[in-house]
């Protein structure tokens, strides 16, 4: 084709679609020209969730929700399909990243104030997606129907039933029916794939439009606070004179940094994998170890943590009014100062719950509030002998559970204290007193312990921590 | 400009109860075709909410196969399985055989928030790997958040089978028995 006869073409496309008239206005639009790499999360964000449709619909076309086949299918598509554990692994790392992207584009917007006039309502729809987000991410974590998908559903219904009234309503509308089984998955699976991506969709739409309606908000300055009778004429008159055309100008930046989280989600994928699969789902099979995906484990730990009075509170209390806050936080504030310098709480807030979140995440993957089932008998090195009552008491100590809990010299579970040393804390009297009787967090062993054994597993305590001279206890059966 | 309303409203005057008819019309109709559209699916997608949990009695294994001893995890069909649930059908119980005549049985799920409680045989302790739960042999809480003992589950022998009765999930559901 001539070029002629291409532009002309292009001309009747033109002319009948309106790309001219419509698209090209909005891609030019004028932007704050301090708008720099601080705006670009939220177009990264946008571009992980394409990551996450296109990926999405090529798991789907493999993926069979419901049952046994699940799992099959997930196996097929990980091991066997030609590129499926690399399309997998994409859908997965770029769930995180958009979970990750979501986050802090909101608390930049938090951060320069964003939120206040005229834009509240960008940032409402905003709240909404981000909790949608979290919805999408907890559901796939779900299709993944392994497990701990499995165990993971289980233990969300048991959160939602305890809502007050409705509790047991909302456990089975969540299941699908009385038990975890095929029709859980499926209810998962439709609001996975249509529900929560139409929402999603509605709700990037709304919140583009509402940047178009607003203009990009400018970098916040300190001698220039909010103020909703003059903002918007100040605001298009700034514009006016030294905004720049979206694209290129603006744009390239948000480009460039997609590209990168692009290529991170790829490297992943490709270096990474995708994350294993644990046994199949079985909600009869008791060897699981649920664990939610990361960015969830904080609120794990916290459940593990905070004492049972408290719990129905803090699981059914965080999620709604943490939306609740962040849903009309604009309302509360929506004027005055955006520059950080001004805001400290902002900033403080900010920090509080950045550093609340990393130590609790740390302490969900440690969870030093389980048993630890898989800890290994003490060996000899700790013990101190391999043969004779003390390495028959030491084995006692595997025998009989204590050191899922209890760890002596690097060996055991966090739960309980630390044994290493407590032949010289505690005297023969007082470790009976305990074993027998448990105590806070520790079961009672009475009943299921003779006292043969008893005084076998005494008598290697009373060696913790004792030099070697003293080693021989003083009376060693009573 | 704006001071011959009388004479000019004739038109509109004529033509606003029609206008009115059709724009009510419209809406009223719409509304129509959204709850035709969206009722049947709304009692669909709610109906599980609405039925009474079954419980049904599940046989478990022959009377001789179980030892008196400890306990032993069983699985069994759950009680309203879908044609397509394959394993995930299932639950499971923790069954005990007390002595010759007796069984007892709990639920495997943590009375905290669900998670498969183990039995580990020396200690006689049912644990949990989710928050530390722990349980004595007889359900009671040994240790760590759980509110309750142990869901139990009702046991039968009929016919030289031993049986045991599904219970709903989530624990929250059933009434402690
Ligand atoms: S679910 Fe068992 S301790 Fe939390």
């Amino acid at each position: 084709m001539s070029n002629n006869s291409l532009k002309r073409t292009w001309n009747w496309i033109d002319n009948r679609i309106g790309f001219t008239d419509y698209i090209v206005p909005l891609m030019v639009h004028l932007v704050p020209d301090n708008a720099r790499w601080w705006y670009i999360f939220g177009s990264a964000t946008l571009c992980a969730f394409i990551v996450q449709v296109v990926t999405g619909i090529g798991l789907a076309m493999a993926y069979v929700p419901g049952g046994e086949d699940t799992y099959e299918s997930l196996k097929y598509i990980t091991d066997i399909a030609p590129l499926g554990s690399l399309v997998r692994g994409m859908h997965y790392y770029g769930a995180s990243a958009m979970v990750m992207l979501a986050v802090i584009h909101m608390v930049q917007v938090f951060m320069h104030a964003t939120y206040k006039y005229p834009r509240e309502m960008n940032w409402m729809s905003g709240v909404v997606l981000l909790f949608v987000v979290l919805g999408m991410a907890f559901t796939g974590q779900l299709l993944r129907w392994d497990a701990n998908g499995v165990w993971s559903v289980t233990v969300a219904a048991e959160m939602a039933g305890r809502t007050p009234y409705i509790g047991p309503t909302l456990a089975h509308f969540m299941l699908g029916g009385e038990t975890v089984g095929g029709s859980t998955i499926t209810r998962f699976f439709a609001m996975h794939v249509f529900i929560m991506p139409a929402i999603i969709i509605a709700g990037i739409g709304l919140h583009m439009l509402l940047i178009m309606r607003h203009g990009i908000s400018e970098m916040p300055d300190v001698n220039e606070p909010i103020d909703p009778d003059t903002y918007k004429e100040a605001y298009e008159e700034r514009i006016q004179k030294t905004g720049v055309p979206f694209w290129p100008v603006a744009m390239w930046r948000d480009v460039l940094f997609s590209t990168l989280i692009v290529g991170v989600i790829m490297a992943c994928s490709i270096f990474l994998g995708p994350p294993a699969l644990d046994p199949p789902p079985n909600p009869s099979s008791i060897n699981a170890n649920p664990l939610p995906d990361w960015y969830f484990l904080w609120y794990f730990a916290v459940l593990s943590l905070l004492p049972p009075q408290l719990e129905t509170w803090v699981i059914l209390g965080v999620p709604v009014v943490g939306f609740i806050v962040l849903f009309f936080l604009p309302l509360i504030s929506n004027k005055g100062h955006r520059a950080p310098s001004k805001r400290p709480w902002a900033g403080g807030a900010v920090i509080f719950i950045s550093m609340a979140f990393i130590v609790l995440t740390i302490y969900g993957y440690k969870k030093p509030w389980s048993p630890d089932f898989d800890v290994k008998e003490l060996p000899a090195s700790v013990v101190g002998t391999d043969k004779g009552p003390l390495a028959e008491g030491a084995k006692l100590m595997h025998i009989k559970g204590c050191l899922y809990c209890h760890d002596i010299g690097g060996y055991g579970g966090h739960r309980g204290p630390e044994l290493t040393e407590i032949g010289k804390l505690l005297t023969r009297d007082d470790i009976i007193i305990r074993i027998n009787n448990g105590g806070h967090n520790m079961p009672a062993f009475a009943s299921s312990m003779s006292s043969v054994e008893l005084n076998l597993i005494v008598d290697f305590l009373l060696t913790r921590g004792v030099t070697p001279e003293e080693d021989v206890p003083k009376n060693p059966t009573q | 400009m704006n001071n011959q309303p009388p004479q000019q409203s004739d038109k509109p005057c004529c033509q606003h109860p029609r206008r009115t008819f059709l724009t009510r019309l419209s809406i009223g109709l719409s509304a129509v075709i959204g709850l035709v559209i969206t009722l049947p699916v709304i009692g669909y997608v709610l109906a599980p909410i609405f039925k009474k949990p079954k419980e049904k009695w599940r046989a478990v294994g022959k009377l001789e196969d179980f030892k008196v001893g400890g306990f032993v995890l069983v699985q069994y069909e759950d009680p309203s399985p879908v044609a397509w649930a394959g394993v995930t059908a299932t639950a499971g119980a923790w069954l005990r055989r007390v002595s010759e005549t007796e069984f007892i049985a709990f639920s495997i799920n943590c009375r905290h928030l669900g998670c498969p409680v183990r039995w580990v045989d020396d200690p006689k302790l049912f644990m949990c790997p989710c928050h530390g739960g722990v349980y004595y042999e007889d359900g009671t809480v040994a240790a760590g958040p759980p509110p309750e003992p142990l869901q139990k589950i009702t046991v039968r022998v009929r016919n030289g089978q031993v049986e045991v009765q599904t219970i709903p999930t989530p624990l929250t559901l059933t009434t402690l028995t």
